[in-house]
């Protein structure tokens, strides 16, 4: 059930009716008899890859809570001298590392079979020859990468001690299974989401206008933006995409990724506050950073922070990369040594990102290409402050506007590699804009060509400059909290307007793909 | 406390160590930063910091961490 669907419109507006109609300690429940319903739209059958990671991560989270509370019963009973309690500290971690473990490999042997084996068993053929049989009818479970990696976080968390266990299998259930960010995240922290997922919620409107405001405005990015630029971005991928019309694409592709994720997560947010529960925000303003260090902190906050913390952190900080690092040093000297954990780390965390995104060779070298730049401008750093040391005019505004276009350029030429499955379609569009043999012929009324209309264009534009100026006023504080401030009537005629600018231009009926979400693929 | 110093000198100069209590909070420190910080504090004062030590609230001022170290050299 696409969000973009009719039967998704009935689905929300029958929930949020019986929602706030039921006694307040069935909303819960509810949730996630929603929430089971919603996925089992997707394939019954996929109930079950999902029900498996429920039970073994919420048997996982009790048993290291228990094992906890033995330690500390254990170090609580008697006199214990200090070598006895530490032994008794250590060989409990021992347990609890090796039950981590067990539930961790599990669940990614699941994601690892449904998603990657097909990859794994073409790049082995490719390799070596054979010929193993690959799976290429298997159809990935919905969102199994998110919610995956939501429960992952969860029990590290509990087993780090930052969470309490959720005892409740029905509670867990919903933690995993929320429908509103099944689909493409965010991937939410335990920590966070409990905060507001099991509350009882009264009725308020002002909340549910306020939610509601923010889901229209996300299937305004959706589908009056992206959706529309997807149809043009489709025949480009599809053989148009050489010199003027490959650097085409790759600005018109950045502006469609944008509108479609950060709409679809309009629409995941404003949901879940019509609902009464808070999500984290997924986004801040990312085509405003100055550099691709400052992108990925603003750029899919939420799977960049899970990256971090239960990956980036643990293998820097690992036995193996200490040893590694000592050899180096020996080796390097200490200087260069120093640097392992920080290289070797990034380069394991930008792979998985590449593979996060897709079982294929083109996001492991978009993955690549993140971490190579990543790491040049971390060394250049030293390089970059005396540069404004000598020249301090060049940290004001002009200077931020140049880094801005910058490291837009830069991600966009990334971007890409996310607009072919092959290395080859990505590099042969990529390096014809450089060729002048590839520009002949190019003229910009071409663009005319792709199947939208020059009208198509104006309208985009227009939309594409409300868009980003609408976010741009999201910095000095949330617009809705602004609107809400300005007359009754002038809120309800931009209300109004905005649903009609959705109903009109939204992209539907033959020649437009209008639903599938880009990241709903990773 | 003055080896920490000198060595959060030598990823950014242009921070007022002793005063700031915001590292983390406020992005002065990033996380490719804070890799480096325990590569270099492991080295210097022979503790082994671990993926559960990564928290804002030990690494937000240069007297957190001096804390953090310090409890780290008692565990052993």
């Amino acid at each position: 059930m696409l969000f973009t669907s009719y039967p998704f419109i009935a689905f929300i507006a029958i929930l949020l009716f019986a929602y706030y109609l039921v006694p307040r300690r069935v909303q819960a429940p509810l949730l996630l008899l929603a929430s089971c319903a919603f996925y089992a739209f997707s394939g019954w059958e996929n109930l079950f890859f999902i029900a498996f990671t429920v039970l073994t991560v919420w048997a996982g989270g009790v048993l290291l809570e228990k094992n906890l509370i033995r330690q500390k019963e254990r170090l609580a009973a008697g006199e214990l001298s200090p070598e006895e309690k530490k032994a008794i500290r250590e060989g409990e971690k021992k347990k609890r590392k090796r039950l981590l473990a067990a539930v961790l490999l599990l669940n990614l042997a699941v994601l690892a079979t449904v998603k990657y084996l097909g990859f794994f068993l073409e790049s082995v053929n490719g390799v070596f020859g054979t010929a193993f049989g690959t799976p290429s009818d298997w159809i990935v479970p919905m969102g199994i990468s998110f919610y995956t990696f939501q429960s992952i976080g969860y029990l590290v968390d509990v087993y780090r001690g930052t969470v309490p266990a959720q005892r409740n299998l029905w509670k867990l259930a919903l933690f995993v299974s929320f429908f509103p960010q099944l689909v493409q995240g965010p991937i939410s922290r335990y920590g966070d989401l409990s905060k507001t997922l099991f509350d009882p919620h009264p009725f308020r409107f002002g909340v549910l206008r306020r939610g509601l405001l923010r889901v229209l405005w996300g299937y305004f990015k959706k589908m009056v933006i992206a959706d529309r630029l997807a149809v043009a971005v489709i025949a480009m991928t599809g053989g148009k995409d050489r010199g003027g019309f490959a650097l085409a694409l790759l600005f018109l592709y950045t502006i469609q990724l944008y509108a479609d994720f950060t709409g679809g997560i309009d629409i995941t947010i404003g949901l879940a506050e019509a609902l009464g529960v808070t999500v984290a925000e997924n986004f801040r303003r990312p085509y405003c950073a100055v550099s691709l260090k400052d992108y990925w902190r603003r750029w899919h906050i939420s799977m960049c922070s899970w990256f971090r913390d239960y990956l980036f952190y643990p293998v820097s900080t690992s036995r193996l990369m200490r040893s590694l690092t000592k050899g180096a040093k020996k080796a390097f000297g200490d200087k260069a040594g120093r640097k392992v954990p920080l290289y070797l780390s990034s380069l394991i965390v930008w792979g998985t990102t590449g593979l996060w995104h897709g079982a294929n060779w083109n996001f492991v070298m978009w993955g690549l290409a993140n971490w190579a730049v990543l790491m040049i401008s971390q060394e250049c750093e030293g390089l970059y402050a005396a540069f404004h040391k000598r020249f301090p005019k060049t940290e004001g505004f002009g200077w931020r506007v140049f880094a801005v276009g910058r490291t837009f350029l830069l991600v966009a030429a990334m971007n890409l590699f996310d607009c072919y499955t092959t290395l080859g379609g990505t590099f042969g569009a990529f390096f014809s804009i450089f060729d002048p043999a590839a520009w002949a012929g190019f003229e910009p009324a071409g663009l005319l060509s792709l199947g939208l209309s020059g009208a198509d264009f104006i309208l985009t534009g227009i939309c594409v400059v409300l868009m980003f100026g609408i976010s741009l006023m999201g910095a000095k504080g949330d617009v809705r909290d602004r609107l809400a401030r300005k007359p009754f009537a002038l809120r309800l005629v931009l209300v109004v307007l905005l649903l009609f600018v959705v109903l009109i231009f939204g992209a539907y009926g033959r020649g437009y793909d209008a639903g599938q979400f880009i990241y709903n693929r990773f | 406390m003055e080896e920490l110093l000198e060595i959060l000198n030598g990823l950014h100069d242009d921070v007022d160590y002793e005063n700031e209590e915001h590292l983390i909070d406020n992005g002065i420190l990033d996380s490719l930063d804070i890799v480096t910080l325990i590569a270099e504090i492991s080295d210097r004062f022979g503790v082994t910091i671990t993926a559960r030590d990564i928290a804002p609230e030990n690494f937000n001022s240069a007297s957190a961490m001096a804390a953090l170290i310090r409890r780290l050299e008692e565990e052993g």
